[in-house]
């Protein structure tokens, strides 16, 4: 899957508030279904339904063997939210790099008769 | 080191709706609030990277509005808000909201403290509407966002 649709798919996992409940519970450790779905008012049936769109994300797994089967939290997705947070401060950096331009051009002696109103502030 | 480098620093807690940033500036507040209350002087830096901006309306003062429109090629992304603050030199409070997320508004604070040798400490508390639209914010920056992540959802949805 390409980066970004996984990128979009984990957004939509992640909007729904009962999903994201479920990814909290597991971070704690694995369950089941049937744990997961006892601590919410909804059916075993609503329960798997979210734990597809979680597991289609990438944000979950569930082990083949045995009844069991566990629920478990990928946590490596959670490195993709970091990187996702890191991406919108490097933009952030970016801005503010242009403003330090902006700020030096403001601090230059001015070369006409208006100056552009930093007269005090030059060093 | 001998250049000073300021980098920004983000805080954006997991499953709060709510984004802090910080950056140091080697200016003074006065010019930093001035940089960011006139239009010339914040349609150059304010708008997103490699894109020009235009200020549509801009009224810096409490109880004002703005709105903006950043244009590429044959794009164009708007953006608009109130000032409900305008506290010269330390202190703006207004709200964001980029219309391609209608339903979404940041309410942001910013304050500018004053630190030795002429310099600034910028701060911006950002609190949003909704947790998905923080972190629609927060990955404005990716190429297909949550915009077209939310709109999967809904498509999804209708397949459960």
């Amino acid at each position: 899957m390409a980066a970004d649709e996984r990128l979009s798919r984990v957004f939509a996992a992640l909007a729904d508030p009962t999903r994201r409940d479920i990814v909290a519970r597991l971070s704690d450790g694995d369950a089941t279904v049937s744990q997961l779905g006892a601590s919410y008012d909804v059916s075993l049936q609503a329960v798997s339904k979210h734990l597809k769109v979680l597991e289609d994300a990438g944000l979950v797994s569930r082990t083949r063997d045995a009844q069991r089967r566990p629920v478990h939290l990928e946590a490596e997705v959670f490195d993709l939210m970091t990187k996702w947070i890191e991406r919108y401060r490097q933009q952030a950096e970016e801005r503010y790099r242009r403003l330090d331009a902006v700020l030096a051009a403001m601090q230059e002696p001015a070369s006409g008769d208006d100056a552009i109103g930093a007269e005090g502030a030059a060093s | 080191m001998t250049t000073t480098r300021h980098e920004t620093t983000i805080e954006a807690p997991p499953g709060l709706p709510f984004v802090e940033i910080t950056r140091e500036f080697d200016a003074p507040p006065e010019l930093v609030f001035r940089a960011h209350v006139e239009p010339d002087l914040a349609m150059q830096w304010l708008g997103p990277r490699d894109i020009h901006s235009v200020a549509e309306h801009w009224d810096a003062r409490t109880g004002g509005s703005w709105r903006y429109v950043s244009t590429r090629g044959e794009e164009s992304y708007r953006f608009y808000g109130s000032f409900h603050e305008v506290r010269p030199p330390h202190r703006i409070v207004q709200t964001f909201t980029f219309e391609g997320w209608p339903d979404g508004v940041s309410l942001d604070t910013l304050t500018l403290e004053p630190l030795d040798g002429g310099r600034t400490r910028l701060r911006i508390v950002s609190v949003l509407d909704s947790l998905e639209s923080r972190d629609a914010m927060v990955a404005s920056g990716m190429e297909r966002g949550v915009v077209e992540g939310y709109q999967h959802l809904d498509e999804l949805l209708l397949t459960l």
